[in-house]
């Protein structure tokens, strides 16, 4: 099985509206969204969950009061200033533990919270992991790992040749935790100051990890010289530059309609989103 | 005043509406808590005068003195130290920096040392303070670096905080204990969808919001519907006008060349400290 994990580093270039259309025209994919803290891809792959489940991530501090006798021990080595009154303030928590082994009265417990539900579900395009985080919970890179798994094994029992994933913005823990291991990753990019800035960083965490990476220019258009310069940049890094998509308002009327750019008909766009699967798929080897 | 600038979804604008908020009141402070992919000073291009590396406390240990006895992996939390036949393994990447096997380790055989996670820039473009972080690449964790920038913060200055996308570690860092958070967002159902999940990120942890909408004129009506529906103030709506995307993909303040909109930030100023007046004034009653 080939795995190919959409980035970007800059959020809403692009990565879920080409994630979709990816996933329609290949194959019988297993498609995973690991954009797990502000997850989209079940609005136009619209999902029948089948199976889900608890995502547990993380564990926070709690002190028994009947136990407490406000020593301060626990406030005092806290370094993520959790602890407040004796009270710990679940959302600063690091879930470190520390001032659980400390206390000398046995007055904290870690508590396990629940940081989310994970789903397999079906689609028209194939079966697909997801998962929702809890509101303002922690642990995304796990969760992130956790989603993979689920769709991994999805692909090896139903024979899949492709994994498809929905990746998040940035280049911290979620977006590592959905890049390890892929065979190849496309980087959707536009032609602005940012995008160009953040395509870089995104270039550099693939060759830290050493996973190849291929581009796609998104509005490419808007502004033809960053356009250039993206392309001269990626010509220089030995990165195929395997799309250029311009900007067209239609993509956002499919995203209504809950069809990918493939499904509802976006001119130019929906020609160039085709052509590029077909380079990832030569590029895949599937 | 501290006003964090968020969104759930990412491309909604944020970067472009902290900024040009920040250039509009002329004397903010802006801090750039989107350390993994920081955007601001393309905008700003401040005049850097400070630059400090950013640093966690990682545990290297004395082996003349360590017994092998395993306390600091018993109680660390992270799988970032332990002990396996005779030799203790470290992975810094997976250390928090808690402290704790230091502190437990009986023989006094930990000692910490400091490990370069990303660095931080402070200075200034025209009268603005400005500080961002920039996290090392292949780093995981970016909320200590966060953290740091955040404390980096001016009493008494009107302080914008460009918040990373998502509703998760990063963004909760970023909003956490701000007067004000201002989502932006865009009127389509991804826009929608991660709108509401910041809203529900943003009350949790209590600090009080209100929506932009960029790109109004594209889209459905779904944002709106939901903001009258939640009792969420929308502070302003800036339509899709192809010069701002091209200003944008400069890396130019809209505000420079496109006066025009000189009204929507004041007016957007203007809503955000009557928001805050108002929130105050019932703070204040509730406690009478």
């Amino acid at each position: 099985m080939k795995q190919l994990t959409v980035i970007s580093g800059k959020g809403g270039t692009g990565k879920t509206s080409i994630t979709a259309a990816l996933a329609v025209l290949a194959k019988e994919p297993v498609i995973a969204d690991c954009d797990v803290d502000a997850a989209d891809l079940h609005l136009i792959l619209a999902p029948e969950t089948v199976e889900s489940g608890d995502f547990s991530g993380g564990k926070v501090a709690l002190i028994d009061e009947s136990k407490c006798t406000k020593c301060g021990l626990c406030e005092r080595l806290c370094r993520f200033d959790a602890i407040h009154e004796f009270i710990v303030d679940p959302v600063s928590c690091e879930g470190c533990a520390f001032c659980a082994h400390a206390c000398p009265e046995d007055a904290i417990t870690m508590e396990r919270t629940l940081s989310g539900r994970w789903f397999v579900s079906n689609t028209r395009a194939g079966t697909m992991a997801h998962a929702r985080l809890g509101i303002a919970e922690e642990n995304s890179g796990k969760l992130v790992t956790l989603v993979r798994k689920m769709a991994s094994n999805a692909a090896e029992k139903e024979r899949r040749s492709t994994l498809i994933t929905d990746g998040p913005p940035g280049i911290g823990c979620p977006v590592i935790a959905s890049i390890t291991g892929a065979d190849l990753l496309l980087a959707v990019t536009e032609p602005t100051l940012s995008g160009i800035h953040d395509l870089k960083r995104v270039v550099d965490v693939s060759k830290h990890f050493n996973i190849p990476v291929v581009v796609c220019i998104n509005k490419c258009d808007i502004n033809p010289y960053n356009a250039s310069e993206i392309e001269k940049y990626c010509v220089e890094n030995g990165i195929e530059v395997v799309g250029n998509i311009k900007y067209n308002p239609e993509v956002t009327r499919a995203m209504i309609q809950q069809k990918s750019v493939v499904e509802h008909e976006c001119g130019d766009v929906t020609v160039e989103v085709k052509n590029m699967w077909e380079r990832i798929r030569g590029r895949l080897g599937t | 005043m501290v006003i964090a600038v968020a969104s759930g979804k990412g491309g909604t604008g944020k970067t472009t509406i902290a900024a040009n908020l920040a250039y509009f009141i002329r004397d903010a402070q802006v801090i750039d808590c989107d350390v993994e992919e920081p955007n601001a000073h393309l905008f700003l291009k401040p005049e850097i005068i400070k630059r400090e590396t950013m640093c966690l406390p990682i545990p290297v240990v004395d082996e003349s003195k360590c017994t092998h006895c395993g306390k600091c992996g018993e109680v660390c939390e992270f799988s970032a130290i332990f002990v396996i036949k005779n030799k203790v393994m470290v992975f810094p990447e997976l250390c928090h920096g808690c402290g704790a096997c230091e502190y437990f380790c009986p023989e006094k055989a930990i000692r910490e040392e400091k490990r370069e996670i990303g660095i931080i820039e402070s200075g200034t473009a025209g009268g603005l303070s400005f500080v961002h972080g920039i996290l090392n690449i292949g780093e995981p964790m970016s909320p200590p670096l966060i953290r740091r920038v955040k404390e980096l913060i001016e009493p008494g200055r009107t302080v914008i905080l460009d918040s990373p996308p998502g509703t998760s570690c990063p963004a909760v860092e970023t909003v956490k204990g701000a007067d004000f958070c201002v989502l932006v967002t865009e009127p389509t159902p991804f826009g929608l969808n991660d709108l509401n999940l910041a809203v529900e990120m943003v009350r949790k942890i209590r600090v009080p919001l209100g929506v932009v909408i960029n790109s109004c004129n594209i889209g459905d009506s779904g944002v709106n519907e939901y903001c009258k529906n939640e009792g969420i103030p929308v502070l302003m709506s800036f339509p899709w006008d192809r010069r701002i995307a091209e200003q944008y993909s400069m890396g130019t303040l809209m505000l420079k060349n496109l006066r025009e909109y000189i009204e929507h930030y004041a007016t957007l100023f203007d809503k955000i400290k009557a928001e805050l007046y108002s929130k105050n004034e019932t703070a204040h009653s509730h406690k009478r």
